[in-house]
């Protein structure tokens, strides 16, 4: 009984492992793939790598992707109403918001989802100037015009984006700092 | 019992959703649309038709008392196996459906088929056995999938013919029930054999 219940698992084990030694490059393989995709989609067309780096404001630890030349694509999260939805900001060199996009998020399907389809939505923050326009839902005295029904969402998204321009004010300071030196 | 009716079996008579009601969690839950419901189908009859081969196979040697375990075992490998291999290849698929993939492993269906069907057959028939309830499947959860997509979201397998939203509450669990309901007193009344 005990020798059976063994040799299963040793065997189940053997097979999971074998399994994860080959798909272990393609998962990596696409994970990179859909970043790279995500980072095209945020910045203006480049050319060269983009480079990971994480930068520490106030507790929270943000990841970025610098392309020299080009801009910054911050990977921020804010609490939605189910959840956190995450979303990467492409900002060029001049501050100014090149396009945003949902890395995941798991909000209601039909209402707060639409934060990933509802095209009006989204293409707001094309373009956006952070310094002229405030990244709050109307309701809350900002510019951002909130999906219908969908407020908690919609302020998630404004805060994530919000943040990500923080992050990025962080990133050019530090790193003037860095050139005077 | 010839070859062909234990996969047809599944169809209608022993169909897992509509007749036998098991597996009711990922049937109310991935079939939002119709192809997620279509995935979440294939995926499980993946796991169902493996797990019956490897289970009629060990299952003369294997102590009646321990059974259960090493059949969970047997099954929660596959699912693994399957896991790993959609985030390698679909990774799209595997993003939609995502915790639904590791729950496979709790999914009646497979255990059920594995206790009452591939412990006592040959390899052939239990293989049949799991592509007749998986085909089964992946048909009730894509028709559910197609009627929350239509009522709900005014498409059919992505494509749009209203402009708009369609009734909200399908999307959402209410309308997984509502919609399941509807379907198992259809199928009740105008397929199954009394």
């Amino acid at each position: 009984m005990v020798l059976c219940l063994s040799a299963v698992c040793l065997v189940c084990s053997a097979v999971l492992g074998v399994a994860y030694a080959v798909t272990a490059e393609p998962i990596a393989q696409a994970q990179v793939a859909k970043t790279n995709a995500s980072i095209a989609k945020v910045l203006p067309p480049f050319e060269g790598d983009a480079v990971p780096g994480s930068v520490k404001l106030g507790d929270v630890e943000y990841d970025y992707y610098k392309v020299e030349g080009t801009g910054y694509a911050v990977i921020s999260a804010a609490n939605g109403f189910s959840g956190p939805v995450t979303v990467m900001v492409g900002i060029d060199c001049s501050g100014i918001i090149h396009n945003t996009e949902v890395l995941s998020q798991s909000e209601t399907p039909g209402l707060g989802a639409k934060c990933q389809t509802d095209e009006n939505f989204i293409n707001q923050f094309k373009g956006w100037d952070p310094a002229s326009k405030t990244l709050a839902v109307r309701k809350d005295g900002g510019d951002v015009d909130a999906i219908t029904a969908s407020t908690i969402t919609s302020r998630a998204y404004a805060l994530a984006v919000s943040n990500a321009v923080e992050v990025y004010r962080t990133i050019v300071a530090d790193e003037g700092g860095q050139d005077n030196e | 019992m010839s070859k062909l009716s234990l996969i047809t079996k599944g169809f209608v008579k022993d169909n897992p959703t509509f007749s036998l009601v098991l597996g009711m969690c990922p049937t109310l839950a991935t079939t939002t649309s119709a192809m997620n419901g279509l995935e979440m189908g294939l995926a499980t009859m993946f796991v169902l038709i493996l797990s019956n081969i490897v289970i009629s196979l060990v299952a003369p040697v294997v102590p009646d008392k321990v059974r259960i375990p090493v059949y969970i075992v047997i099954i929660a490998t596959f699912v693994t196996v399957l896991q790993l291999l959609m985030q390698a290849y679909v990774p799209a698929v595997y993003e939609t459906l995502g915790l639904f993939i590791p729950l496979i492993v709790v999914n009646c269906i497979v255990l059920g088929r594995a206790e009452a069907f591939a412990n006592k057959n040959s390899v052939v028939d239990s293989a049949l056995d799991g592509l007749g309830i998986g085909i089964g499947f992946t048909m009730s959860l894509t028709v559910i999938g197609i009627v929350r997509e239509i009522l709900g979201s005014g498409s059919v397998f992505g494509w749009k013919f209203i402009a708009g939203d369609g009734i909200l509450a399908f999307v959402m669990a209410p309308g997984a029930f509502l919609v399941l309901g509807y379907l198992m007193v259809l199928f009740n009344k105008f397929l199954a054999k009394k």
